[in-house]
């Protein structure tokens, strides 16, 4: 894999963010960012984008639902 | 009767995420519901077949998508579920990535965090087809690695990797119509188009 400009930087943003990159490889792509005033906000949005999705998507479960699962499980009421 | 009750008690911390993942999916309260049960039952019975010390989430998760795939996707086939718009990098930075300098003082993280609804994520996440949006799921909200991913949906892990980056630009374009439809973005214009290759 050859030098990091702003189109691999961008082509590595999911792996890196997805933490699939190797170590070196991510050590590239960071010594990149510390220097391109392009790619580092769009590093940060696409992150905090993430964040948004991850936390806005929770769910409560019913009470109905827990009971259902405790039975089948096995377990008695906490 | 130790080791089932142990593994009992592992796998119900499992079950709000489980449920979350299984609306995503189903899109559907009560569908939800039988889903997660039904998940719960094969996982009761056949917890043999579940080797201690290995992943239990990724092993639930293969359970779950599973039965969402041979259940209740058979039960509504949509058509041409793959064709999904080719949409460009960054799509969502480049229109909204100066929303927080037209805020002065507002850092872009609380931009976002307050441009989107719970309602409107869970939304573009469900108006994704099929195979995107597991992908997304168990990626984005579950946190699972490719490999796991690929485990839990029987695919190359090239394949987890292409659908998560047409997912996930998909997503985008589905936030970006939501926050232009609420009259979100500041009035001046700030959409370039550029064809980017």
């Amino acid at each position: 894999m050859g030098k990091i400009d702003c189109e691999r930087a961008i082509y590595e943003l999911y792996q890196f963010l997805d933490g699939e990159l190797s170590v070196e490889r991510r050590t590239m792509i960071q010594v990149h960012l510390d220097q391109c005033s392009h790619c580092l906000p769009a590093y940060h949005f696409e992150a905090e984008l993430r964040m948004v999705v991850t936390t806005h998507c929770s769910e409560v479960v019913p009470d109905h639902l827990k009971q259902a699962i405790r039975g089948i499980l096995g377990i008695e009421g906490t | 009767m130790a080791e089932q009750e142990r593994f009992a008690e592992q796998a119900m911390e499992y079950m709000s995420p489980l449920y979350a993942a299984a609306l995503r999916m189903t899109r559907n309260p009560s569908d939800a519901e039988d889903l997660v049960q039904e998940t719960y039952l094969k996982a009761y019975r056949g917890f043999g077949g579940f080797t201690e010390g290995t992943n239990l989430k990724a092993w639930l998760y293969r359970i779950l998508t599973n039965t969402y795939i041979n259940t209740y996707r058979a039960k509504k086939r949509r058509p041409d579920e793959t064709e999904l718009d080719e949409v460009e990098d960054l799509y969502l930075y480049r229109r909204l990535g100066g929303l927080e300098a037209a805020n002065r003082g507002r850092s872009a993280e609380d931009e976002l965090m307050d441009t989107f609804t719970e309602t409107e994520v869970k939304l573009a996440i469900e108006a994704l087809p099929e195979q995107f949006r597991l992908a997304v799921i168990l990626a984005d909200v579950e946190g699972f690695s490719y490999k796991e991913i690929a485990k839990i949906l029987d695919v190359p892990i090239g394949t987890v990797m292409s659908r998560l980056h047409r997912g996930r630009k998909n997503l985008q374009k589905q936030l970006y119509s939501f926050a232009s439809d609420r009259g979100l973005l500041p009035t001046e214009d700030p959409v370039v188009e550029q064809v980017e290759t």
